[in-house]
């Protein structure tokens, strides 16, 4: 199908321009999973020189591999967010988020009144008061929660979503073909949808990319969280982790037994969110008092 | 046989021993330096010579700043700082400890949360998780004299679906 249509658009706007070429071979190019290192090098390549091009700004897209015995986990400690919403912002800035029309955030900080902790229908994330944190509520931020067995990965049509070596659950953005049918999948609402080109101020661009995570997105493709892959297969943890004033957010590797993922793990009261789906979530939501 | 079991443990003991000033394991974190305001260290610089007072009272001269919110009913300056040696922290066995360690002072009464702080659960860790990561002191974000975080402005709320800077 995909091919019918790069035909037909080579056909219908002829051959010779530049452009035209630049449009072929993304149409023609293969899933990430079957590219050889070379056709990997020349993605990398045209979408540089895109970036470039778009943004005045040399970005580095780089497609490394997970690492060998690596599991990421996330942990949450509910007792300590606040709810100020520091880390969706600096998902968003670091991620190349669309900022407005639409403007996509991976995280959403729900809020729930104390003591009705399970009853997500009534929870609210358009909360607005004066300061946080508020005395009869706590907040909850929910993002992907990494699945080990992703639904939204089950009822991809095309294989443009699936779980990396290291747990990350992560899309092909030129594989996507937009159905949303992964948005209707997940139980988490972690999921959000390009419905036009991002809007992304240029000063603001992130020029520190993954192929699989915070390069600026495509019309029509579905995007969401991915613990900030550019970052954590380098060694850094996730942009929310770092932005958070409180120490609320952890992160680790769930093989290495030495890590605070681990630690939290097994020496704090644990749970994961609609563990009754049987989704394995990879996220833990803690309580530390 | 025995000799040698004797001399390892003995050799055993001493590795634990004399590693441990104080009879507790001093663990190293890297740490930032301490968040001081700027030019009040060394403290000696103007307490050098200076009578020490020990009675609680309102700081009127210097310090003016600081209003003890922290167990204020049962604790005074030098419950922390040393009389003698005023570029030091106090611990209550008397042993003196750097500004830059000042978690050693913390844990004597907040255990359970030193304890999550060197697991890295309590707190925040920046950089890079494999080796490289920095610990913040319990001072970056707690203030010692009124540790208690008060509450923040939040970050705007996202636009509704219907908002005119969510729309096509």
């Amino acid at each position: 199908m995909k091919m019918l249509s790069a035909g037909f658009l080579a056909g219908f706007v002829g051959v010779g321009t530049s452009c035209n070429h630049v449009i072929d071979e993304e149409f023609l190019q293969k899933h990430f999973l079957e590219m050889t290192d070379e056709e990997k090098q020349r993605v990398v390549r045209r979408l540089e020189e895109k970036y470039l091009r778009e943004y005045g700004k040399t970005a580095h897209v780089s497609t490394g591999a997970a690492k060998p015995k690596t599991l990421w986990g996330y942990g949450l400690d509910l007792s300590r967010c606040i709810g100020c919403r520091r880390c969706v912002y600096a998902c968003v800035r670091e991620n190349n988020n669309s900022r407005y029309k639409p403007q996509l955030h991976w995280i959403r900080v729900i809020r729930l009144k104390k003591g009705n902790l399970i009853n997500l229908e009534n929870a609210e994330h358009y909360y607005n008061p004066e300061t946080v944190p508020e005395e009869d509520f706590i907040y909850m931020p929910v993002q992907c929660q990494h699945c080990e067995n992703p639904p939204c990965v089950k009822v991809c049509p095309v294989h443009a979503t699936w779980k990396e070596p290291d747990g990350l659950v992560v899309v092909d953005y030129n594989w996507c073909i937009g159905c949303r049918y992964c948005i209707a999948a997940c139980p988490y609402k972690g999921r959000v949808f390009n419905w036009t080109r991002p809007n992304i101020p240029k000063e603001e661009l992130n020029p520190a990319m993954h192929y699989l995570g915070n390069r600026p997105r495509i019309k029509n493709v579905v995007d969401k969280c991915t613990f900030c892959i550019q970052r954590v297969r380098s060694g850094r943890y996730p942009a929310c982790v770092e932005a958070c004033p409180t120490g609320t957010r952890k992160f680790g590797n769930l093989l290495d037994k030495n890590s605070e993922i681990r630690y939290l793990i097994e020496n704090k009261r644990v749970f994961r969110l609609k563990e009754d789906l049987n989704t394995e979530p990879k996220f833990y939501y803690f309580f530390s008092l | 046989m025995r000799a040698a079991t004797y001399s390892f443990l003995i050799l055993f003991l001493s590795g634990t021993l004399f590693q441990l000033p104080g009879g507790t394991a001093k663990e190293e974190f890297p740490v930032p330096p301490p968040p001081l305001s700027e030019g009040i260290f060394p403290c000696s610089a103007c307490h050098e010579g200076m009578p020490v007072n020990p009675t609680k009272r309102e700081l009127k001269d210097a310090h003016t700043d600081i209003k003890l919110h922290h167990a204020e009913g049962v604790r005074w300056c030098l419950d922390c700082h040393d009389p003698t040696n005023r570029d030091k922290l106090k611990l209550t066995s008397g042993e003196l400890v750097d500004f830059g360690e000042s978690y050693l002072l913390c844990r004597q009464c907040h255990g359970p949360i030193y304890r999550d702080w060197t697991a890295g659960i309590h707190g925040k860790r920046t950089g890079y998780f494999d080796g490289k990561r920095t610990y913040l002191l319990c001072v970056h974000c707690h203030n010692p004299h009124d540790p208690k975080f008060n509450p923040i402005k939040p970050e705007p709320p996202p636009y509704r679906p219907r908002d005119r800077h969510n729309v096509r």
